[in-house]
């Protein structure tokens, strides 16, 4: 078979896929591998197809996607850690016909931002909280977070997380879907095609639950990578994920429709 | 005449801010000022105005309410006191980083730490010299009656629009409790959402069709780009010090010696001076409106003008005395007098507290 050259790749009728307009040409700044970059993107695509471009306000909190302002391509807020669901609560209530999600990292949303972010969930808040579980501080060089799987080691805990030093690994998500204010909470991954589709189709419903005015808040988890953090290649680092963090954090659906699913 | 009433501080103040068109409060409870959050509650300002009020989690998640409520262009207040106002110092740099304009009310109670309830003002140096981390400034206006409890609210959000910085009323335990007759001024609507979306093109709530996206921050990982952005900062609280700065003055044309006061302490030192005045001490009374910017070029036109002495009256253990002191740069005696804790000096220690440190002039 002949060679297809990047000529022929790139003619109209050969493409079958495009960035969206929503996302930014700004380089990523995520290290090669990492998940940010593909939930930045699922995000930007939903927004797209819903038509929502100019309706929507993101906030993103401090963590490696604090920059996530320079990506995507709608009206973005940059919050101090752990309080972004605090910004976007106020943000819908005085807009409530804005599309208003937060983008958190696992060091902000299930330790420093626990208190926002339980009860803008428990409020109810209209909003989507995209929650990105990597199980470490990846922006500040890879220490122990609530989510550091046991044994898993990390610079701040460097003979593996130990139980009765360091405390249990925090499904904060689980916890989560137990509050009334949440109507959809699901666990997703970003490493494969197959998961991509499945979490861009969970994102999308999280935000046309919004849009539709359902009452409560959705919650998508994507369980993500962290190569640098992990000190992995980006293989590596997706076959662990598969093999430890999966395991424990169990992908598919936890809410639906305001009731928790029978497992 | 707008419509008057029998109030205390603390509620003048919260039907000032739906009176004033303000679009969002959210505030957690804390004595001496939860009467706000209680009256907003009370009075349904989203059915009177479609003011939204929320009771917060924690005074972290109100301040930073604000900051994201701010950040869409929309009039966003919070009120507590003094350990919630500790709490907020965070969501105050980021909010006067990204120059979001909001009010915080501080209904100043005794302290450090849990302290107690009475009135106090020892959360001066937190309120003028930047509680928060960074260089930045807050706009502080501090109320003397229960009638700039309601005035300084639409004053408060003037400035604080006019220049996207945050502005703050400090107020204390004493002002906000107290009940006196108020004049409430005619309400104003709200703007809506075209108006703000109009006048505020900085605001984030929603990019404009066919427009660039805006993003409001108080990040940039590059030093040089952060050093100009804190030049611009610098260059508007100049423009602030020139433009905004309040004060009243009582009994200073012939004066030799001037007291300055503040807030409660203000409305005792009035009674002071009548006291001395009565003894035939010539003395007036400065009453600072606007802590910062601070009158500075006031005291120094009076020290210029031969004022012998200032003596500076405070609830708290001398903090105003320092910016007296830099204003007057050693050309006069600057002394200090206060209560603290909680404790209000009565006019008599306050004119006996000036003849000690006063008399052998
Ligand atoms: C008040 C405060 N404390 C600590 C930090 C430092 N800090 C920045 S990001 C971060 C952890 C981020 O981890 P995570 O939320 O999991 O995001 P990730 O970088 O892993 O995506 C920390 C501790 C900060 N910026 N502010
Ligand atoms: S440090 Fe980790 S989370 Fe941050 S960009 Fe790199 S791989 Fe991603
Ligand atoms: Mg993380």
């Amino acid at each position: 078979m002949a060679e297809i050259t990047v000529q022929e790749i790139i003619k109209p009728e050969n493409l079958v896929y495009k960035k969206t307009p929503l996302m930014t040409d700004k380089v990523l700044s995520y290290c090669p591998g990492c998940g940010h970059g593909t939930a930045h993107r699922l995000i930007m695509e939903v927004i797209e197809e819903m038509g929502k471009e100019n309706d929507t306000i993101g906030v993103a909190p401090v963590g490696c996607s604090v920059l996530a302002y320079e990506f995507m391509n709608v009206d973005m807020q940059e919050a101090a850690h752990g309080r972004a669901p605090a910004l976007a609560t106020a943000i819908k209530r005085l807009w409530p016909d804005k599309v208003v999600f937060t983008y958190q990292g696992d060091g902000d949303l299930a330790a420093i931002g626990t208190s926002e972010t339980i009860h803008a969930c428990n409020r109810g808040e209209q909003i989507v909280i995209v929650f990105i579980n990597n199980g470490i501080y990846g922006m500040t060089g890879g220490q122990m977070a609530p989510t550091t799987l046991v044994g898993m080691k990390t610079s701040t805990s460097p003979y593996g997380r130990d139980v009765h030093l360091m405390g249990n690994p925090l499904k904060i998500t689980e916890l989560i879907a137990q509050l009334p204010g949440t109507y959809f909470v699901t666990r997703q991954a970003v490493h494969t095609p197959a998961a991509v589709r499945k979490a861009k189709r969970a994102l999308r419903k999280a935000f046309e639950n919004q849009v539709n005015n359902i009452p409560g808040l959705s919650f998508v988890e994507i369980v993500s990578n962290c190569n640098s953090g992990w000190k992995m290649t980006p293989v590596d680092a997706n076959n662990w994920m598969e093999e430890n963090m999966f395991p424990f954090y169990q992908l598919g659906d936890i809410k639906v429709d305001g009731k928790l699913v029978e497992k | 005449m707008g419509e008057l009433r029998l109030m205390k501080g603390n509620e003048a103040l919260a039907e000032a801010a739906i009176r004033a068109g303000v679009d969002g409060y959210f505030g957690y409870p804390i004595t001496p000022q939860s009467e706000v959050v209680e009256y907003l509650t009370a009075e349904k300002p989203h059915e009177r105005t479609g003011m939204v009020v929320l009771q917060a989690e924690s005074e972290v998640a109100s301040i930073n309410m604000l900051y994201g409520g701010g950040a869409t262009g929309k009039k966003v207040m919070t009120s507590s006191s003094s350990p919630g106002i500790s709490l907020m110092q965070e969501g105050l740099s980021y909010i006067a980083g990204a120059e979001i304009p909001c009010v915080v009310v501080n209904v100043v109670r005794g302290g450090p730490g849990l302290g107690d309830i009475q009135p106090a003002q020892s959360d001066y140096f937190q309120a003028v010299k930047g509680g928060g981390h960074g260089d930045y400034r807050l706009i502080v206006l501090a109320p003397s009656s229960v009638q700039e409890m309601s005035d300084f609210v639409p004053l408060a959000f003037d400035l604080a629009f006019k220049y996207r910085n945050p502005a703050m009323i400090m107020s204390d335990g004493l002002i906000g409790q107290m009940m006196e007759k108020v004049e409430l001024f005619d309400p104003m609507p709200r703007m809506t959402d075209d108006e703000i979306k109009e006048k505020y093109p900085w605001a984030t709530n929603g990019k404009p069709v066919g427009g660039e996206r805006r993003i409001i921050t108080s990040l940039d990982l590059d030093p040089h780009r952060l050093e100009d952005h804190n030049h611009h900062l610098q260059e508007k609280y100049r423009e602030v010090e020139e433009n905004e700065v309040r004060y009243e003055l009582f009994d200073c044309d012939d004066a030799e010696y001037i007291i300055v006061a503040y807030g409660s302490s203000a409305r005792v030192c009035q009674k002071s001076i009548q006291l001395a005045r009565e003894e035939g001490i010539k003395v007036g009374l400065l009453r600072p409106i606007t802590l910062w910017p601070y009158p500075k070029k006031q005291i120094r036109e009076f020290v210029d003008k031969g004022v012998k002495g200032f003596l500076s009256v405070e609830m708290s253990a001398g903090q105003m005395i320092e910016d007296i002191k830099l204003a007057v740069e050693g050309q006069a005696r600057v002394e200090y007098f206060g209560r603290y804790g909680g404790v209000i000096p009565s006019p008599e220690e306050v004119v006996e507290a000036f003849k000690n440190k006063f008399q052998e002039d």
